[in-house]
C-alpha cells in the first residue's frame, strides 16, 4: 500500500472514528511523523541516559557522587555510558536504579544464573528464593496446586 | 594454528545442515563476564588492563577447554588479520579498532570466541549452524562454568552479572538469530513484521551485527533486556514469539510467491545467478543482495549445480579483508570488486 502523502510504502495504518464516523490512514514513517502521530522508537542507551534528568538538576543533587574504589564520578558516567567497577553498582546505587528500570523494561532483580561458588552463599540464596516466588505465582495462577506445594516446600527449605 | 589456515574454509556454524537451515542461518549466545577485585576495562589503566589479560591467560590455559583453544594477543596480528576475525564473527570491531592488550580465544572450528578485555573483561561467544539457541546456551553454560571454576565474577544478588554497560548487567546474556527473509521483501511485509519485532523490544541488525544495516535479506534478531528474567525464559521468549512466528510467515510467503508469482520470482532468482556468473564487477552489497536470491533459489529447487556450502563460503570470503588476503595484495575498492567478481565467477563455475 502506498502512503497518502508521498509515494513510499505505507507503514502506519490509522484508524479513527469520531462521532461515528470512521476514517482511515495509511501514511509512511517520515509522512506520519510530520502529521504528529507519534511512533514510539525505543531509544539508544545514551539518549536515555542524558534525558534521565535535567542536567542541571542532576548536577546539583549528584553532582559530588563518585566512586571511592574506581573514582568514576555519577557525571562521567552519564557523560560515556560505562561503569567503571562492579563497586560502581553500589556507589551510584539510586540513581542506578532508575535507569535500570528504564533500559531493562521495568526489571530491577536478577533471576537468571547464579555462580556456582555463590550459589550456597546469602546472594545465591536470594536469586534462588525470587525465582522459586516467580514458579509458584505462575503455578498458582494456572492451577497447577501439586507443582505449588512442591515449590512452597523447596521454598521452606531455603529459608 | 596459525591465521592462514582460516581464510578458504567456513566455521561449523555456517555449516548449511543446522536445523530450519531454509530461513535461519546461525544462532548465536554471548555471556558478558567481569573479574571481582578488578576495575572495569574502560576504568583500568595499561598495566591493569594487562594484569587482567595475563590473569585471563593463565586461567584458560588451567581449564579443560583450553586443549582446543587457540589464543590470540591482538598486538601481535596485522590490522588485516583482525579484520578478517571481524568479517568471520569472532572478535568485534570494538576490539579489532581499539589498541592495547587485548585477546581472543577460539576453538579451531570457530563455534567458541572468549573476547579478553573489550568492554567487559569477558565477553564469551558461542555460535552454532541453523535455529539450536537452546543447545548453544547449554554449551555455552558448560564453557561459564569451568572459567567460574577457575575465576571469581563479578556478581550481585540483586543486579547478577555486573557488566561495565547497565544494559548487560542481570544474566549478561545477548542471544541473537540470523534469518534470510527474502520472500517478506518481496511481499512487502517485512516492514510489518520487523515492526512487530522492535515492538517485542527485540533489536533488529543487519547481517555483520552492531551498527550494520540489513542488506540482502539477512536479518539479525536478539534480546535487548538482560534483567528479570531467567536465561531460558529469554530463549524461549525470543523463539517462540519471534523466530518460530517469523520462519512461519516467511515459508507462507515463500509458498504464495511460488504459485502466484512463479515467473517474476524466477526472474529475480536467474537473474542473479547470471549476473554472478558473468559480471566483472561486484560490490560487496550487489554480492550478499544477489547472494540472497541464489540461496532462495536452491531452497526452492530451482538450481542443483549450485551448493549451499559454495554460496554460504562465499558470504565469507566476498568481504574486504578476505578478498585482500585471498589475493595477497593491497587491493583498493575498485580492485577489490574485480577481484570479488573473479572470485565469485570461479566458485559458483567450480561448483558445476
Amino acid at each position: 500500500m502506498q502512503c497518502q502523502m508521498c509515494d513510499k510504502a505505507a507503514t502506519v495504518h490509522l484508524t479513527e472514528i469520531v462521532n461515528g464516523k470512521k476514517t482511515e490512514r495509511h501514511l509512511c514513517e517520515a509522512c506520519a511523523q510530520k502529521e504528529g502521530i507519534a511512533i514510539k522508537a525505543p531509544a539508544p542507551i545514551s539518549e536515555l541516559l542524558t534525558s534521565l534528568m535535567s542536567a542541571q538538576a542532576e548536577a546539583q543533587e549528584l553532582g559530588g557522587l563518585r566512586c571511592e574504589q574506581c573514582g568514576l564520578s555519577w557525571l562521567e558516567f552519564r557523560k560515556g555510558g560505562l561503569l567503571g567497577c562492579p563497586n560502581d553498582y553500589t556507589a551510584f546505587e539510586k540513581p542506578l536504579r532508575g535507569l535500570l528500570e528504564r533500559v531493562q523494561e521495568g526489571a530491577t532483580r536478577h533471576l537468571g544464573r547464579v555462580p556456582r561458588r555463590c550459589s550456597e552463599s546469602a546472594a545465591g540464596k536470594q536469586v534462588r528464593l525470587l525465582r522459586l516466588r516467580q514458579d509458584l505465582r505462575q503455578a498458582v495462577e494456572a492451577e497447577d496446586y501439586e507443582r505449588a506445594a512442591r515449590l512452597r516446600d523447596e521454598m521452606r527449605l531455603l529459608s | 594454528m596459525d591465521l592462514s589456515g582460516l581464510y578458504q574454509r567456513v566455521g561449523a556454524w555456517l555449516d548449511e545442515t543446522g536445523p530450519v537451515n531454509d530461513i535461519v542461518i546461525s544462532s548465536r549466545v554471548r555471556l558478558a563476564r567481569n573479574l571481582a577485585g578488578f576495575f572495569f576495562c574502560g576504568q583500568a589503566d595499561e598495566a591493569q588492563q594487562r594484569q587482567v589479560l595475563e590473569f585471563v591467560r593463565e586461567k584458560l590455559t588451567a581449564t579443560d577447554v583450553q586443549g582446543s583453544l587457540w589464543y590470540v594477543p591482538m598486538e601481535q596480528v596485522t590490522a588485516l588479520q583482525r579484520q578478517v576475525l571481524t568479517e568471520r564473527h569472532l572478535i568485534s570491531r570494538e576490539l579489532a579498532e581499539t589498541g592495547g592488550p587485548r585477546a581472543v580465544a577460539l576453538t579451531p572450528d570457530e563455534s567458541l570466541a572468549v573476547m579478553v578485555n573489550e568492554e567487559d573483561h569477558l565477553r564469551i561467544q558461542m555460535m552454532a549452524n541453523g535455529l539450536q539457541l537452546r543447545e548453544t546456551y547449554e554449551r555455552i553454560c558448560r564453557v561459564d562454568e569451568q572459567l567460574e571454576g577457575q575465576v571469581e565474577y563479578a556478581f550481585s544478588a540483586e543486579y547478577g552479572y555486573l557488566t561495565a554497560c547497565p544494559t548487560n548487567t542481570g544474566t549478561g546474556m545477548r542471544v541473537s538469530v540470523m534469518l534470510h527473509l527474502p520472500a517478506l521483501k518481496m511481499t512487502g511485509e517485512i516492514e510489518k513484521v520487523l515492526r512487530a519485532a522492535k515492538d517485542l523490544r527485540l533489536a533488529v541488525r543487519g547481517l555483520y551485527g552492531e551498527g550494520s544495516e540489513p542488506v540482502g535479506d539477512f536479518y539479525q534478531l536478539s534480546n535487548q533486556t538482560a534483567l528479570g528474567k531467567t536465561e531460558e525464559q529469554i530463549i524461549d521468549d525470543l523463539t517462540r514469539h519471534a523466530v518460530e512466528p517469523m520462519v512461519e510467515y516467511e515459508r507462507r510467503a515463500r509458498k504464495k510467491l511460488s504459485e502466484g508469482k512463479a515467473t517474476a520470482l524466477d526472474d529475480k532468482i536467474f537473474r542473479a545467478k547470471g549476473i554472478l556468473s558473468h559480471a566483472r564487477m561486484v560490490s560487496s552489497e550487489e554480492a550478499l543482495y544477489l547472494l540472497s536470491y541464489i540461496r532462495l533459489g536452491i531452497h526452492l529447487g530451482r538450481f542443483r549445480d549450485v551448493r549451499m556450502s559454495t554460496v554460504n563460503r562465499l558470504f565469507l570470503t566476498a568481504q574486504p579483508a578476505h578478498l585482500q588476503t585471498l589475493f595477497g595484495e593491497d587491493l583498493d575498492a575498485g580492485g577489490r570488486d574485480r577481484a570479488r567478481a573473479d572470485y565469485i565467477r570461479r566458485e559458483l563455475a567450480g561448483a558445476a
